[in-house]
């Protein structure tokens, strides 16, 4: 597991150089975004089995409020993140206190209507832009602004944050926190018996899972420097985390990255095949996606392959 | 020329209006919630793609009006019977397989089919939106002053009568005890020699096909555009929220609050308010009543 680890963080460092082009750089950068996303996703979605379908709601503040405080106070926009993480907690509180007293699917439900919620809020909302949004600065007055004309910076800043948030990720895994999440995924009654505080286990969860979701939201706005409430709050975004980590397999380390390194590079194929007014067609790709995951390997490919690996094991592969 | 006291009495009656229009959508959002809440009450499951299958009985009606010049009475039955078939096919080759299995699994299993529906219908139908041609049902009536559309008035009494025939079906008949039994206790009802597997598939059936004539109904009265199926899953969420998890009475009540409170909310702080007070009702339930108003905890 170690060379993997190893093997991958070089094949992600050298990617840019390997294919030294603005198209490939493009995609990378989704890439490491939309693997952010859901590993931050991941942990309450995945590790605790609460699953969001509403964490476009952190997404969305994490990407308004630096464009917000750009507009109010010209501000560099990277300034407004930690605003963002600090009302993203407490948006996390406001839905977590109620929502995880109850079980099943009271949490799934409750995120999507909040998230629909704020997204229509915002879209009326003038002080935010209204329908039309909020434009980050044209041109960068220092570094500063992080206003980059090249992909390449924004690619290794992303990878950072990746490498950071699999790295906490990588330590709840081992912690006593950890087993707790694990516990109530398998089964909240007997993890309760046992002794494990669940309400407050699951609301730190989403509180961590808050925190980086909105820092993603961050920078993508800060790298687009637009945002509208159909990309900051849309459900489609809430969508993708749940789908890019479910592929991979949620609840494991590098299932979210997994399922961003199949589904961003397949995602551009679509919608270059197909052409700009592909998008529809890519959701229902997603949809079926989806479903069939559900259906057949609920475990994703990370289930897949450890039920396979054993079978290859005459022709070993480092990954 | 108009005297105050005429202002008032037009004010009076233009909000009467907005209110008996709210009630009669309310009575449909009763209809397709009541399918909501008896697959939950039963199963303990949330079907994500209710709302997509009520945007699919709306295009059921159109393709029966402009291919088959259905009226009112065809294109609601075969709307009931084309979701009929497929809530039972989504049962035995979907749900059926997940319903036990992780909760992520459950989650995404209909997630994933509405994104499939929803997404299908925009490629087929297109994002406008779009309404039926002139029916039997068209023109409007006047009830002692205030003018309602027929179709809209048909639609919502026609939804109040299936919503209770729904709970009647349940509660006086054989079918129903059956179908309770299942939802009371599976294992016992296994050994009362009642096979679970078919009738949940019914209660698939039936509460598609309730979403499906909903749709049909509202099709009648109301403009569409695929993307309705997401606004109509979310309310059916909150109706089923207020109303309590598997009661069809309280689906029924929890309707009608719903469509009062959107229209008057929509007359008084403008269209665009009226999902997002429903939605803030949501949350405020959460917090304050997580059970429903007719629920036991």
């Amino acid at each position: 597991m170690k060379t993997g680890t190893l093997v991958l963080a070089v094949a992600l460092l050298a990617y840019p150089f390997v294919l030294y082009d603005h198209f490939y750089w493009d995609i990378g950068v989704g890439l490491l975004l939309a693997a952010i996303s859901a590993s931050a996703w991941n942990i309450v979605g995945g590790y605790a089995g609460q699953v969001s379908v509403g964490h476009a709601m952190f997404f969305g503040i994490g990407a308004y409020v630096p464009l917000l405080v750009f507009n109010l106070w010209q501000l560099p926009p990277i300034a407004g993140a930690p605003l963002a993480v600090a009302l993203s907690l407490v948006l996390a509180v406001v839905i977590g206190l109620p929502t995880f007293r109850l079980r099943g699917h009271y949490f799934s439900m409750a995120t999507i209507a909040v998230a629909e919620l704020i997204r229509i809020f915002i879209g009326t909302w003038d002080f935010v832009g209204a329908a039309i949004g909020l434009q980050g600065p044209a041109v960068g007055r220092g570094w500063w602004d992080l206003t980059f004309r090249s992909e390449l910076p924004y690619y290794y800043i992303f990878l950072v944050v990746l490498a950071v948030l699999l790295y906490v990720t990588r330590a709840v895994e081992k912690s006593r926190f950890g087993y707790y999440l694990r516990a109530i995924k398998a089964g909240e009654r007997a993890a309760r018996s046992l002794g494990v505080p669940v309400q407050q286990t699951k609301l730190k969860a989403l509180l961590l899972s808050a925190v980086f979701t909105s820092i993603a939201g961050s920078l993508y706005s800060i790298k687009t420097g637009f945002i509208d409430p159909e990309s900051g709050f849309g459900i489609l975004i809430s969508v993708q985390m749940v789908i890019v980590a479910a592929l991979g397999g949620a609840g494991t380390l590098y299932g979210p990255l997994v399922g961003a390194l199949i589904l961003v590079p397949a995602q551009t194929a679509t919608n270059t095949w197909f052409g700009g007014g592909g998008s529809g067609l890519t959701y229902i790709l997603y949809g079926g996606i989806i479903l069939v995951l559900a259906r057949f390997e609920p475990g994703g490919l990370h289930e897949l392959w450890q039920r396979l690996a054993p079978r290859l094991r005459r022709t070993p592969r480092a990954a | 020329m108009w005297g105050s006291k005429d202002n008032a009495g037009a004010n009076a009656m233009l909000l009467l209006q907005v209110i008996v229009g709210g009630l009669l959508l309310g009575a449909i959002y009763a209809l397709f919630s009541s399918g909501l809440t008896l697959i939950w009450g039963m199963m303990n499951f949330i079907n994500f793609a209710h709302g997509e299958f009520v945007m699919l009985g709306m295009y059921v009606a159109l393709l029966v009006v402009t291919w088959l010049a259905g009226g009112p009475a065809t294109f609601g039955v075969a709307a009931a019977f084309a979701l009929f078939v497929l809530g039972v096919v989504v049962y035995l080759s979907l749900v059926r397989h997940v319903m036990r299995g992780p909760m992520l699994a459950q989650i995404l299993s209909t997630f994933g089919l509405a994104l499939l529906l929803r997404y299908t219908a925009f490629w087929i139908f297109s994002a406008n939106f779009v309404s039926l041609p002139q029916t039997s049902l068209s023109g409007t009536v006047n009830l002692g002053g205030i003018l309602m559309p027929v179709a809209q008035l048909v639609a919502g009494l026609v939804a109040v009568s299936l919503t209770v025939a729904l709970h009647l079906l349940l509660t006086r008949t054989a079918v129903g005890s059956r179908l309770l039994a299942v939802a009371e206790d599976r294992n016992a009802a296994m050994l009362m020699g009642i096979r679970p597997d078919r009738m949940q598939a019914l209660a698939w059936g039936l509460s598609a096909a309730s979403a499906g004539i909903a749709g049909a109904l509202m099709a009648t009265a109301y403009p569409w555009s695929p993307s309705v199926g997401e606004t109509f899953g979310l309310t059916a969420f909150v109706v089923v929220a207020l109303g309590g998890f598997g009661s069809v009475p309280g689906a029924l009540y929890a309707g009608l609050i719903i469509g009062l409170i959107q229209a008057l909310s929509a007359y008084w702080f403008g269209p665009i308010y009226k999902d997002i007070v429903v939605y803030g009702l949501f949350a405020a339930l959460l917090w304050l009543r997580p059970q429903g108003l007719m629920g036991k905890a």
